[in-house]
């Protein structure tokens, strides 16, 4: 499992796009172009068609994706050789259902395969990943990525990092994707409250990152930060695949 | 404890739970550990009480149909939520959330509709708190049931069509709950049926256990029996079933029978029939038993009746088809419309194109003579008068 690490001050960058969107065969070429750009971690989502925690921007490469005939298995299928070309960490985001018809432990399998870090899922509950899923999780040294909001007692947090061995990924406000980074006090002071309970865990913060300036605001509390709605945006225009670089340098600088 | 209800962790059988991102956690979580209580406080249950006689109307009467049991040559009773103000079962569920959200110190509610009537029941219940109220409903929906977007607008509550997916009750069940994850502190989500994470599930059929409550009460009263042979109820997410099957689900001699809508069959690509096409899975926060594809993406469904048109059953429906207790069953578009007509001509009753799907199943059933059924009439026809006015041309 590679681990989040960052090598010198500025914090790492993270993208998340949507398998299969803008085409079916575009995953691959994406990530490529992102390694190469600078990233330092990618999500990559199988998309769902009922996304509850996405915003319009993500639903809607979702629903394209589904309609290009993108599936768990054609993805798996896709991402065979990604470690040819590919050496930065990618997760996979998803939700419950495609992963449970799939099969939880056939998934880990496939992603051990492949050399997938780890998953995000955000609605497998925490009850459920340790009666059913932990030992499977880390038998194929795939993490579970879980989620801490605003709203996260400190305690059920300590949870969390417990059972947490890659990052945990901070939300910056209880909301779906695409909105605004929020950076008003109670914003900042939540960050601080985490950051300042020392996890074991590095924190990642995502949901409104979209510039270099709310990527510089995220990661001066956490180690990365994760771009996901705003870089979803760019892969609607012509010619994405080009746009990426400049992209990525107008975050990173 | 039933081994058909809610067990200590939120599941019937292997069905239920809580599957839902970190976002909505303490939402849920709120309501998790304090539901019970707050519902059982006598506080609330005279307030609740209270409103069901005075406000609602209930109980409503369990009206022996003499014609139709002429027809069928045995003995039918009609629970009558059709009479219930806003004309469905669906006010016994947001009279209580409302009470709950009250005490809970919510300032602002959301839903998702299908039909409408969940939609009109919670905009009357806000209606009556003084509590902004805000509804989901899909686009296609918005169009077919338009007097029952006129009601809701009335009441003082914002519509909102979602235009994702199929534009029905499903999208916006997701838009809903999205909704409540971008307004986590003050906002309660009045889930109109027995869907959802726990407590939803049991919560809403406990709301609704007064259909099965009242109907004991009465039958004894009219015919000396304690229970009837069958309960027939249709089901889409399942709300008006719950509450029928409640007080019969461990009186095994009580033959609980589930109708399901399957458009224009359950094999014509074209169909809400549940537990026919479905498999198990994981929607809207609940593992039960949902129409998919074998890669685990929801299936559209169909049906005539917007309030049937959910590619899901509630968890404890799942457990009730998995363990063989209830019987689940399907009718087509036309044999509920059908029977629709035929509850019309026979009784003078227009029953919901919903409710009218339980009543098209006695057509398929063998009674004998002294056989006691009770049906829910879940709801009355008239925001279904164009539809049954398309369809027969009147």
């Amino acid at each position: 499992m590679r681990k989040i690490e960052k090598k010198g001050d500025q914090g790492l960058l993270s993208i998340y796009y949507t398998a299969g969107y803008p085409t079916l065969d575009s995953t691959v070429a994406i990530a490529k172009k992102l390694e190469e750009s600078g990233v330092d971690f990618l999500e990559i989502g199988f998309p769902y068609s009922d996304p509850v925690a996405d915003g319009p921007t993500i639903q809607n490469s979702s629903e394209i994706a589904l309609k290009n005939g993108m599936t768990v298995e054609k993805l798996f299928e896709q991402l065979k050789d990604l470690r040819k070309h590919v050496s930065i960490p990618v997760f996979l985001m998803g939700y419950v259902n495609p992963l449970l018809q799939y099969g939880v432990e056939r998934f880990c399998e496939s992603c051990k395969a492949i050399g997938i870090d780890g998953i995000i899922v955000p609605d497998l509950p925490m009850y459920e990943y340790e009666e059913l899923y932990q030992d499977i999780f880390e038998k194929n040294e795939v993490a579970n990525i879980f989620i801490v909001t605003p709203q996260t007692s400190e305690e059920r947090i300590k949870k969390i990092d417990n059972l947490s061995n890659s990052f945990i990924y901070l939300l910056s406000s209880n909301a779906t994707t695409g909105t605004k980074l929020n950076v008003e006090d109670k914003t900042t002071a939540y960050f601080q409250r985490v950051k300042n309970m020392n996890l074991k865990n590095p924190l990642v913060i995502g949901f409104g990152i979209s510039n270099s300036e709310s990527f510089r605001q995220a990661t001066s509390y956490a180690t990365g930060a994760i771009i996901g709605t705003a870089f979803v945006k760019l892969l609607a225009a012509d010619s994405y695949l080009e746009k990426i670089p400049d992209f990525i340098k107008s975050i990173k600088g | 404890m039933s081994k058909y209800q809610v067990n200590e962790k939120g599941y019937y059988g292997h069905f239920g739970g809580a599957y839902i991102p970190e976002m909505l956690y303490p939402n849920v979580e709120e309501l998790r550990q304090q539901y019970l209580d707050i519902i059982q406080e006598s506080s609330f249950q005279e307030e609740f009480n209270q409103l069901l006689r005075d406000y609602v109307g209930r109980p409503s009467p369990l009206y022996y149909a003499s014609r139709l049991s002429e027809k069928y040559k045995t003995n039918v009773y009609l629970k009558r939520e059709d009479l219930n103000h806003t004309g469905a079962h669906k006010i016994n569920n947001t009279i209580g959330q409302i009470l709950l959200a009250e005490r809970l110190g919510k300032k602002r509610i959301i839903a998702e509709t299908g039909a409408g009537q969940h939609g009109v029941a919670t905009a009357t219940v806000c209606a009556l708190k003084g509590l902004q109220c805000v509804v989901y409903m899909g686009a296609i929906d918005i169009e077919r049931q338009a007097p029952n977007v006129a009601r809701m607008k009335m009441m003082g509550a914002e519509v909102i069509p979602a235009e994702s997916g199929s534009k029905t009750l499903k999208d916006a069940t997701n838009e809903a709950l999205r909704d409540w994850i971008n307004n986590p502190v003050d906002t309660h989500y009045i889930i109109g049926s027995v869907v959802g994470p726990h407590p939803y599930p049991d919560m809403v059929a406990r709301f609704q256990s007064i259909i099965s409550e009242e109907t004991k009460k009465q039958l004894f009263e009219k015919t000396g029996k304690a229970n009837p042979d069958y309960a027939i109820a249709c089901v889409g997410g399942g709300s008006n079933a719950a509450g029928m099957f409640y007080h019969f689900l461990d009186e095994e001699a009580v033959q609980l029978i589930a109708v399901e809508a399957a458009g224009h069959g359950v094999d014509s690509g074209e169909s809400a029939a549940t537990t026919a096409l479905g498999k198990e899975g994981v929607l809207h926060g609940s593992r039960s038993i949902l129409m998919q594809t074998p890669d685990g993406q929801v299936v559209e469904p169909y049906s005539i009746s917007a309030g049937l048109d959910y590619p899901g059953i509630g968890p404890q429906h799942a457990w009730l088809f998995k363990s063989g207790r209830g019987h689940y069953v399907s009718v087509t578009d036309k044999e509920a419309m059908e029977a629709g007509l035929l509850l019309t001509r026979l009784e003078g009753i227009i029953p919901a194109i919903e409710s009218a799907h339980a009543l098209a199943y006695l057509e398929k059933m063998q009674f004998k003579k002294d056989d006691t059924i009770v049906v829910c009439l879940s709801g009355r026809g008239d925001k279904d008068l164009d539809n049954y006015m398309k369809y027969f041309g009147f």
